[in-house]
């Protein structure tokens, strides 16, 4: 048996292996902590902050935070449920997401924890700002109106020499997740694909074919987001 | 301009780590970075070309399309315009033919915005060419631009005395003022350079070293009050093939220019502290990573740690110490705040974006190159030096219970004697007024934007860490002035411009509580609008970073001590106003389309 420690989460004795990540601990035990950002298997680096938890008074991000012996955490308070529900309305106004026309509807993660988190009206005000549709790549189309900057196609989507395709330029409110124009003009389409399958929302898009899943039946069509783990 | 290129990446050994100093010299060479210096950079890195813009196009000094000749950066900060930036601006516009944010059509000058380059005390002030002109005039920028029309090396420009201490020295020559207006431990003149190391540290044991400075219950410099000795005692413990010093003198914190006085007076006790640092934690390279903004101080202080090589203070077997080996490397940044976070300034010194890192695992675990890695503030290191050569029992004497020890204050605004000044912690705010001498005082911001807004009926407090903390910066405002127009607004797009973006929190959110602020000043606010603010401000606290956490304490300070300056502009007799004007919106709307719009007011 390899080692297993002790934790809590809202009050529930869990139990899980030394060093794992809380989000995968977890739901190792059944309890779901919402991520955008994450992706199992890759470097987490806490960008959404959705996955925020309370541990020792402080908001932790449960997907960089390994979890130790007698950790005692809290996910499910209002006040973190809310802070939840902010970011995600946050997202919603800082971008241009108009659901019934984007592609990915239905196999989109943000929009499905808005449904998640019973989104009506974002408390924010819109931001409705001016932004750019990249389409010089004959395969990929990078719609910046619907970056929510996870960075999981910087990470995830590399060359064989392990050069990302994509990259941040900018920071703060000019940042943007831009496709290297060189690289861009020969991705493959495998590649192409993952990149659109990696993407949490509707940003990058592969070039020709389109609903190939009709609306209905696609992944979150059916069931709210993180009902793999609890419902 | 491809062998230029390569000379540069040789010169760095074609180490990716080195990619801002690369940038730096590519910049400073050709005045830009063009398309094909990015694509001979990432040829030669093995990079793709986004990959290196990434990192250049994070920093504010980089640029892809030539700065001109002469490059202004002219600093917009509060103060800066409370000492008549906007007459500075204009003159500056008005003689160079060209807007802020453009560069004449000759090619010659440039003329930028930036954010606080610690001048606060010596305002207007603006960086040409990597020199510092503080104390502008109109007469003096159209003198300044008549002799960049003709060409004059940017020596020439300098018309004025030079500044006062050791701002006369030959490499340094710089019209900045270090304006030390009250000296204590750190900027007394009484230590001689190189005792703790040549007459203490043999005496020491690296834990001795530690046991004093843990003993002394100092805390760090920059702001966040980290206790100095466990921070020194995990990293010695810390498990790694090096340890690494660093010496965090990115100073960006708007109102705060005491590290770049340090720099100027005391370089040699700031060293000293790093070496001493060294040996605690048995590291043999220190770094001091330094903004990009005190650029005019490379040439003297290369020349000190040359100096401190020669005496034997830097090297190997330091004081006859067996295995006592430490050098120093001076590594700059260009221009980004959030580099002051020591994990984003980790990523800098790495030659990548200043995004700060996720803790755990913290910096003296896994720091630099993922090394073991202290990274203390210049005023911390400087103190150091005297904790270990008087003991930790003796400092304990200065400042208060929880904060002993001296701070080194930056002071500006409106008063009569602004500069630096060194007083015990526990001094309080009302005494530090009457020090400085200013009178019928609004309000005072104490720890740059990211502190505190404090009216007169908490200036009893007094300053130390379990009270009103701070890194040193203290901005006086006058009855005179808008404190929401010109200050907060300020500060809040000093965020907005400086977040690196990463968290969703703090890149989306300082817009839109600034677009609500922006709102309450454009008389369109009802009373909802602050309940709102107040609210919205918390998501902030599940940021990365300090940046990100305190992002919105212009506003959340502002409302909380000045809530009667936001409610004068409240609208009394509506409780909802969404800021958009129907009417005029159906009206222009109806005359791009030739129709006639009809109101039916009920």
């Amino acid at each position: 048996m390899s080692n297993l420690i002790k934790f809590k989460i809202d009050g529930k004795e869990c139990m899980a292996e030394a060093g794992k990540y809380i989000v995968d601990a977890a739901a190792d035990n059944g309890i779901y902590i919402p991520t955008l950002c994450n992706m199992k298997g890759v470097k987490p680096k806490g960008a959404c902050r959705i996955c925020s938890v309370r541990i020792n008074g402080r908001l932790m991000t449960s997907c960089t935070t390994p979890v130790t012996d007698g950790m005692e955490i809290e996910s499910n308070s209002a006040d973190i449920q809310d802070l939840r529900k902010s970011i995600i309305e946050l997202l919603f106004v800082s971008g241009n997401h108009f659901c019934p026309a984007c592609e990915k509807s239905g196999n989109c993660e943000l929009q499905a924890l808005a449904y998640r988190y019973q989104m009506m009206v974002p408390r924010y005000p819109y931001e409705f700002p001016t932004k750019p549709v990249d389409a010089s790549s004959p395969r990929i189309i990078k719609d910046q109106n619907r970056c929510i900057f996870c960075k999981r196609c910087i990470k995830t989507i590399k060359d064989e020499n392990g050069r990302s395709y994509f990259v941040f330029r900018n920071r703060g409110h000019k940042l943007e997740v831009v496709l290297d124009e060189e690289m861009g003009k020969t991705i493959d389409s495998a590649t192409a694909h993952l990149a659109m399958e990696n993407c949490p929302v509707g940003s990058i898009l592969v070039k020709e074919k389109g609903f190939d899943t009709p609306i209905g039946k696609r992944k979150f069509d059916k069931e709210p987001i993180g009902s793999d783990i609890k419902l | 301009m491809e062998n230029t290129v390569k000379q540069i990446v040789e010169k760095y050994n074609s180490n990716r780590n080195r990619l801002m100093d690369m940038l730096i010299d590519i910049q400073e060479g050709e005045g830009y970075i063009s398309r094909d210096a990015i694509a001979t950079l990432s040829q030669l890195l093995d990079m793709s070309q986004a990959d290196v813009e990434q990192t250049l196009s994070f920093y504010h000094f980089f640029s892809t399309k030539p700065r001109g000749k002469y490059a202004v950066y002219l600093n917009n900060s509060p103060v800066a315009y409370m000492f008549g930036r906007e007459a500075i601006k204009e003159a500056f516009e008005k003689s160079a033919g060209v807007r802020f944010g453009e560069v004449s059509s000759d090619g010659k000058i440039g003329l930028f915005d930036t954010a606080c380059i610690g001048m606060n005390d010596q305002e207007p002030a603006a960086i040409i060419n990597n020199m510092v002109f503080t104390r502008l005039t109109p007469y003096r920028v159209r003198e300044l631009v008549k002799m960049m029309k003709e060409d004059k090396p940017i020596e020439e420009l300098r018309k004025e005395s030079f500044g006062d201490g050791k701002n006369y020295l030959p490499s340094l020559r710089s019209m900045v003022s270090s304006n030390i207006r009250r000296k204590g431990m750190i900027l007394s003149d009484d230590y001689h350079f190189g005792t703790v190391l040549r007459e203490k540290l043999p005496t020491l044991s690296p834990e001795g070293v530690i046991g004093e400075i843990k003993h002394s219950a100092i805390r760090g410099r920059g702001g966040a009050g980290f206790p100095t000795g466990l921070k020194w005692e995990f990293c010695r413990r810390a498990k790694g093939d090096k340890h690494y010093v660093v010496c965090n003198a990115d100073e960006g914190e708007p109102g705060t220019f005491k590290d770049r006085v340090i720099l100027t007076e005391k370089p040699e006790l700031v060293f000293e502290g790093m070496a001493l640092a060294g040996y605690a934690i048995g590291g043999e390279e220190g770094i001091l990573y330094i903004r990009y903004e005190y650029r005019y101080m490379k040439d003297y202080l290369e020349e000190v740690l040359h100096k401190m090589r020669k005496e034997g203070l830097l090297g190997t077997n330091i004081s006859g110490i067996e295995g006592f080996n430490f050098d120093i490397r001076i590594q700059f940044g260009a221009g980004a705040y959030v580099c002051g976070e020591e994990s984003a300034l980790l990523e800098s010194l790495e030659g990548k974006r200043g995004e700060p890192r996720d803790k755990p695992p913290f910096p003296v675990e896994k720091g630099y190159l993922g090394y073991p890695t202290i990274i203390n503030n210049v005023e911390t290191f400087a103190t150091a030096v005297r904790i270990v050569q008087n003991g930790g029992e003796w400092f304990t004497q200065f400042g208060t219970d929880d904060s002993t020890g001296t701070k080194i204050l930056s002071i500006s605004g409106d008063c009569m004697f602004p500069g630096v000044y060194e007083v015990n912690w526990g001094f309080n705010v009302e005494d530090m007024l009457d020090m400085v001498g200013a009178y019928d005082v609004q309000a005072v911001q104490v720890g740059g934007p990211s502190g505190t807004l404090i009216g007169p009926d908490e200036f009893h407090r007094t300053l130390g860490y379990s009270d009103l903390s701070t890194g040193g910066s203290m901005i006086i405002f006058g009855q005179q002035r808008n404190l929401l127009r010109d200050v907060v607004v300020n500060f809040m797009e000093f965020f907005i411009d400086e977040s690196c973006g990463s968290c969703s929190t703090c890149r989306n959110m300082t817009q839109v509580m600034n677009n609500k602020l922006k709102k309450i000043l454009a008389g369109k606010g009802v009373p909802n609008d602050l309940k709102d603010l107040q609210e919205w401000g918390r998501v902030l606290n599940a940021s990365r970073c300090g940046l990100g956490q305190t992002a919105a304490n212009p506003i959340i300070s502002s409302l909380k001590n000045f809530r009667h300056l936001y409610e004068t502009l409240l609208q009394k007799d509506k409780d909802f106003d969404e800021g958009f004007d129907l009417e005029k919106s159906v009206q222009a709307s109806c005359s791009y389309v030739g129709r006639v719009p009809v109101f039916n007011h009920h």
